[in-house]
């Protein structure tokens, strides 16, 4: 067991996307390294229909003692990382509260509503007031735009965990990253997975 | 980061509730496994076929529950401990062989895994298996955690082999798709072996020959069989009680639930006035154990989805103990204190708890349900459809081309697979398929309405049926249609795979669940058995395909086949690869002037394309395009221009 204390017991994470963006991958790496730490972790996710170009989320709980229920209650997030700025809002509305801290990758996926012109997407100012209004902190990120030049736009995931590690909010390092990605990964794709995290992690960086 | 033989006994590992279910199946030393992949269940095969060797585990997806379950018996019959696993709507299917089953008696340790779906996640229904435990009278179990959900499923071969029934453990999604820790136990090291021993009298279990009958007999010896599991029940340590000695408010509660209500109780800070008590075995529910809690309560509601099961059987125990325990006051779905249909959460929970104890729910400050309410609005819905590549999406753009020019208002019959979004948004269908129901039902319905030709109908009918699906159900429904002569035209949409679940064998791929080479069952030589008339093409090629269905739509007569064979944007040989590099040539395309409509963006609907605001033309998002260049083929003035990617 971990004695490094959670800054909340459960400390309860959002990561949301859309459906193809690793968002199922995400959750499993940064639940797999919290649970090397000792923690107890749930992740509440549902894949399959729900996955086909739809909004995509993952709930963590950490928790030094219990397990917890595999949904998040509304208006309880600490953290929430969005892959795709659409959903950070989408999950704020439901999830959001005073203390939330939210990550954000800015490159927009539309909606199909959207390309076929029945919906507006919301501008870039406009995501960032709103989320920034309902969030504690926010960070936003060009994790695509990193991630494609690293070779892979799926890549902007990994990005966005490094970004969590970043925040320092949690006991977890590129050290740690690099032992749970290494699992059952060809290691011609560790390298670039770990340089994904790097950037992240420092985007989000306090010091 | 599945579990995988390289994970030893004692260590602490990240799994989900499906694959701590396959650990617990391994940790019992299960011989034999067998399901037909769905939502959300197919994990827990996918996770035992990397445990599978030879004489040690066999595995394997079989064309449908029913057979599933039948091979999972055969095994069970011949000593072996076998499971079968599948989706809600598939104990449907496997329920008839149940039945019998039931009757018959089992030998081998044999446990039948429901993953329900409540809220219909990822289904068409909200069914409930656990009706059935009830419906044929065995014991049902379901789990509250994930290191429950390995440990019970361990525990339910030992209590199937006892009682020589078949034994019950039901999932939802939210235990099935969630994940958690779970301390893994030892794997038995010796694979057992495996007789029919039938060369005794009709009554004897171990050695007679395995049917229902003497069927009375049997029906009386299985009630025997279901109050011996209640014995075990009323001490298993899958039910638990925490909170006060006399609570004012009990909660009879199991599955995910279960953690739904202690996270509304904590959240209410009413841990000093709610009791909850967790059911693990939950047909029948262990009366003396559940008497004991009702009789200190003050009032009672049960936590369950979705239907009222357990609520109907707490009502008829505490009305029978009426006496002895006092009239209790019993809340749950009857009397609308929790929705009868949809998922619950832990918020439903939470509300309906504060309501009873008349205390207020959990809010947040006033200040920031403003700004809330202020952005409410900013997000647009992300309607699901196709993913960029899908060959449906190319095959119900031929198919809407095909029925518009054939001008009866003719429709499609839709079925179950990812094509069936056609039905459920019919956008992404563009608005051809009007029917969806059960696997195979499609085919079924197309052969009911091929026949109303001499009622007067006159419009065409479509049916579709994706490859899995073909031989799920597809084929009795076919042949009926070919029997009869029903005027349809069937439509299989081949992708090569059960796409929907994660790329599942079939009898049409070259391998099974257990990565060999197995023989295929060719789809068109199947059809063209059974006297029909077999087109093959590729969706890809619009002209084409929509040339061939006009055709096979204009002749009379019974069932037409058309087979599209293009396999899945998401399969492994083509995930991550472009066939084609797309672009929109912007010289030529004339934006809002061209007289389109904006076809491409507005109509065809692909993720990858894009409408440019700023320029008023259409744009290719090559994040997200696959490049398989079927929208090439639908811009009228061919400004979507293909140029093949780079093998990389």
């Amino acid at each position: 067991m971990t004695n490094r204390t959670l800054p909340r017991d459960p400390y309860n994470i959002v990561i949301t996307g859309v459906g193809g963006q690793g968002n199922v991958m995400a959750s499993r790496v940064l639940a797999n390294m919290l649970v090397r730490r000792g923690y107890r972790v749930t992740i509440g996710e549902t894949f399959g229909m729900s996955q086909r170009g739809g909004s995509v989320m993952s709930h963590l709980r950490v928790s030094q003692k219990a397990v917890w229920s595999p949904q998040i209650p509304k208006g309880r997030a600490d953290l929430i990382v969005a892959i795709e700025p659409l959903e950070a809002i989408r999950v704020l509305i439901e999830y959001g509260n005073p203390g939330v801290k939210t990550l954000v990758n800015m490159r927009p996926i539309y909606p199909v509503g959207v390309i076929t012109g029945e919906s507006d997407y919301p501008e870039d100012g406009q995501i960032r007031a709103a989320v920034g209004e309902l969030s504690a902190e926010a960070w936003f990120l060009d994790a695509t735009a990193e991630a494609i030049s690293l070779g892979n736009p799926i890549l902007g995931n990994i990005v966005m965990i490094g970004a969590v590690a970043g925040l320092a909010e949690l006991p977890i390092d590129g050290e740690l990253f690099a032992a749970v990605i290494g699992e059952g990964m060809p290691a011609g794709r560790v390298e670039a997975n770990l340089r994904a995290f790097a950037i992240g992690a420092a985007a989000a960086g306090k010091g | 980061m599945p579990i995988d033989s390289s994970h030893g006994a004692g260590d602490e590992v990240l799994l989900m509730g499906n694959e701590a279910i396959a650990r617990g199946a391994l940790e019992a030393g299960v011989a034999v496994a067998a399901a037909y992949p769905g939502t959300p269940s197919s994990e827990i095969i996918e996770t035992l076929s990397g445990f599978a060797r030879p004489g040690k585990l066999y595995v394997e997806w079989s064309t449908n529950e029913k057979v599933a379950l039948e091979v999972a018996a055969a095994a069970s019959f011949a000593g072996l401990r076998s499971l079968c696993v599948m989706k809600q709507n598939g104990v449907n299917v496997a329920s008839d062989f149940l039945l019998h089953l039931v009757g018959s008696g089992t030998r081998g340790g044999m446990v039948l895994v429901s993953c329900d779906d409540p809220g219909a996640l990822s289904s068409v229904n909200e069914g409930e298996s656990r009706h059935f435990a009830r419906l044929v009278e065995i014991p049902l179990l379901e789990p509250a955690d994930f290191q429950e959900a390995k440990e019970m499923t361990r525990w339910a071969f030992d209590l199937s082999e006892e009682l020589r029934t078949i034994v019950m453990l039901r999932s939802v999604t939210r235990m099935s798709h969630a994940s958690g820790n779970v301390r893994l136990g030892e794997l038995p090291s010796a694979g057992g072996s495996a007789a029919f021993l039938c060369d005794g009298p009709v009554t004897d279990a171990e050695r007679g020959p395995m049917i229902s009958a003497p069927v009375i007999q049997k029906h009386r010896l299985q009630q025997q069989k279901v109050a011996q599991a209640l014995k075990r029940f009323e001490t298993s340590p899958f039910n638990a009680y925490e909170g006060p000695a006399r609570p004012e408010l009990l909660i009879v509660t199991s599955s995910a639930c279960a953690l739904y209500s202690r996270e509304a109780v904590g959240l209410l800070g009413t841990r000093d006035r709610v009791g909850i008590l967790k059911l693990g075995t939950t047909w029948p529910i262990p009366p003396e154990l559940v008497k004991r809690s009702l009789a200190a309560a003050g009032r009672v509601l049960i936590v369950e989805e979705v239907l009222p099961f357990l609520e109907e059987q707490v009502k008829v125990l505490a009305a029978e103990a009426a006496g002895e325990i006092g009239i209790k006051t019993i809340q749950g779905k009857n009397d609308g204190t929790l929705p009868m249909a949809g998922e619950l959460n832990p918020d439903l929970v939470a509300c309906a708890v504060a309501a009873i104890l008349g205390i207020a729910p959990p809010a947040l400050p006033a200040a920031y349900c403003d700004t809330l309410r202020q952005y409410a609005a900013l997000a647009p819905r992300r309607e699901q459809t196709f993913c960029p590549g899908c060959p449906h999406r190319a095959s119900y753009w031929s198919i809407r081309e095909a029925l518009r020019r054939d001008g009866r208002g003719g429709f499609v019959c839709g079925d179950i697979g990812c094509y069936a979004m056609a039905s459920l948004f019919p956008a992404a269908g563009f608005h051809t398929a009007k029917t969806l129901h059960a696997m195979g039902s499609g085919t079924g319905l197309a052969s009911g309405f091929g026949k109303l030709g001499g009622f007067g109908m006159e419009q065409p009918v479509i049916a579709v049926c994706g490859d899995s699906t073909f031989y799920h159900a597809a084929v009795p429904a076919l042949i009926n249609a070919v029997h009869q002569q029903a005027g349809i035209v069937f439509v299989v949409l081949d992708n090569s795979g059960t796409a929907m679940t994660g790329f599942q064998p079939h009898p049409g791929t070259e391998t099974n669940a257990m990565g060999d080479r197995a023989p295929v069952v060719d789809i068109a030589a199947l059809c063209r058995a059974i006297g029909t008339e077999v087109a093959v093409g590729d969706p890809f090629a619009l002209r084409e395909t929509r040339e061939t269905l006009n055709d096979l739509l204009e002749r009379k007569g019974g069932v037409r086949v058309l087979i599209l064979k293009q396999s899945c944007a998401l399969s492994p040989e083509k995930k991550g690869k472009k066939g084609f590099l797309m672009r929109v040539d912007e010289g030529l395309c004339r934006g809002d002037a061209c007289g389109c409509n904006r076809l491409c963006t507005r109509i065809f609907r692909c993720p990858g394309l894009l409408w440019d605001r700023q320029a008023a033309k259409a744009r290719i998002d090559e994040v997200i395009c696959a490049g398989c260049g079927v929208c090439a083929g639908i811009c009228p003035v061919e400004a979507i221009r293909s140029e093949e990617a780079p093998r990389l």
